[in-house]
């Protein structure tokens, strides 16, 4: 028996990037506004905030990367083109593989998006 | 079309093009910078306007490209392709070179004062409907000194701007410096510019304040440093010619319980500051040219010049006192 499914027949594996890069969205903006209102009352510094947003950045991209290795299996690594839009079991899962792809693409883009500020913001505009 | 309506057509043309063209530069433009941010979001401006227009014109030819009529149409695998490149990887490079390159701009564009050293000139500048109280602090030994819709700035020197309102959201924005940034009651910003060019430069209030939001603005006259000294060092002293009639009628008819011309009358804060008045460019915070009519006219009915303005009219004073008080004012140098 595989670890994970081959073949999930749930609409959530769906949503699984989307919802990495809106946790990422939050956890980035919602630390970074919290850290610098409170500025001067934490035990760490800026820059170890900034280091922990990254690893929490490589993790979701990590996340993604594996959500979409998942759909690229379940899409049969490109064997058949889309669109997949025959009433049949088959298709609806090779169609709820391509559309994971082009989702956990998208979001990947997203989670580097929001993470471009990261490398430049130095300190807490006063 | 005839010569002589072709010709009208061109002259149309030239005129109007010169027009839109005229806006590009002048005392009050972002696209004409003096000053080290401005430079940087003119830069910024240049960037994305050559590279929309570019990336404009390849959508352009692709569509009459398309709308061509062709022998052999694009296979499948082509158009995929064209697809995959132009509409999901291009995009997705350019965005975020774009975005990079924005993001890196940023301290450039905002400069914050903890960042500057040796730290820079704090110029409190405070907006009050419909004018702009600014305070110098106190520096090398000079004393600091109010005045009022006048900045003067050094050149190549960065000076910082404390911002705050007194009633409601104005805006501070010197568009050939750079800028802007609100200024909030109960809140202080600060915004820090360098000027690289001398000249006088002209800066509105760039979020809407109530009826005269449009006659609210403020000259901005950047200086060699040495002038700027002498100009600070005149400022804190306060020395003016006193003893005139216009004087004694300036405090007889209660200018002075609002208005205070600093080495003549008691200190008041209410309204603007009016040392060294003669100074400056406009009469009402940009509302008129600073002439002894226009200073008459304004005293009579600042309202009808200005609406809304808080100032009272003083059109019960007789004429002949009024023209003294404009003379007081207009020999304050």
């Amino acid at each position: 028996m595989r670890l994970l499914p081959k073949e999930v027949e749930s609409l959530w594996t769906l949503f699984t990037a989307p919802t990495i890069w809106a946790a990422h969205f939050l956890a980035c903006y919602a630390a970074v506004a919290i850290y610098c209102e409170k500025a001067g009352a934490e035990d760490f510094t800026f820059a170890e905030l900034r280091l922990a947003l990254v690893l929490i950045t490589i993790l979701a991209l990590a996340g993604i990367v594996l959500s979409a290795w998942l759909a690229w299996r379940q899409w049969g690594f490109g064997s058949g083109d889309p669109p997949h839009h025959a009433p049949t079991r088959e298709d609806r899962l090779l169609f709820q593989g391509f559309a994971t792809l082009l989702l956990s693409g998208l979001s990947f883009v997203a989670v580097l998006f929001v993470a471009v500020p990261l490398v430049v913001i130095e300190a807490c505009q006063p | 079309m005839t010569d002589r309506s072709k010709r009208k057509r061109t002259g149309l043309l030239l005129t109007s093009s010169a027009l839109v063209l005229a806006g590009c530069t002048g005392r009050q433009s972002a696209l004409d910078p003096a000053g080290q941010e401005a430079a940087e979001v003119y830069h910024l401006f240049a960037v994305m306007v050559i590279g929309g227009g570019i990336i404009w014109l390849a959508v352009i030819g692709l569509l009459l490209h398309a709308c061509r009529g062709q022998r052999r149409a694009w296979s499948e695998n082509e158009a995929s392709r064209l697809i995959a490149w132009g509409g999901v990887a291009f995009p997705v490079v350019v965005l975020f070179a774009l975005l990079v390159y924005a993001v890196w701009l940023m301290p450039t564009i905002r400069p914050w004062v903890a960042r500057a050293v040796p730290e820079p000139t704090l110029i409190e500048v405070t907006g009050e409907q419909f004018w702009w109280r600014v305070r110098y602090p106190a520096e090398d030994g000079m004393a600091g000194f109010e005045t009022a819709n006048e900045l003067r700035l050094p050149i190549g020197e960065r000076v910082a701007f404390s911002l705050s309102a007194a009633d409601v959201i104005h805006s501070f924005w010197i568009p050939s410096l750079g800028g802007k940034m609100d200024m909030i009651p109960g809140r202080t910003n600060v915004l820090s510019l360098q000027a690289t060019k001398t000249g006088v430069y002209h800066a509105p209030c760039a979020e809407f304040c109530g009826t005269s939001h449009a006659y609210m603005t403020f000259s901005v006259v950047v200086m060699g440093q040495d002038a700027y000294d002498d100009w600070r060092r005149k400022q804190a002293s306060g020395n003016q010619p006193g003893g005139s009639e216009g004087e004694r009628l300036f405090a007889y008819h209660g200018c002075a319980g609002c208005h205070s011309v600093r080495g003549t009358t008691p200190i008041a804060g209410l309204g603007p500051d009016l040392t060294y008045f003669a100074d400056r460019e406009t009469v009402g915070a940009g509302a008129l040219r600073n002439t002894r009519e226009n200073v008459e006219r304004f005293i009579r009915d600042p309202s009808s010049v200005k609406p809304g303005s808080q100032m009272p009219a003083f059109d019960m004073v007789p004429h002949g006192d009024i023209a003294a008080i404009a003379e007081f004012l207009t020999g304050l140098r």
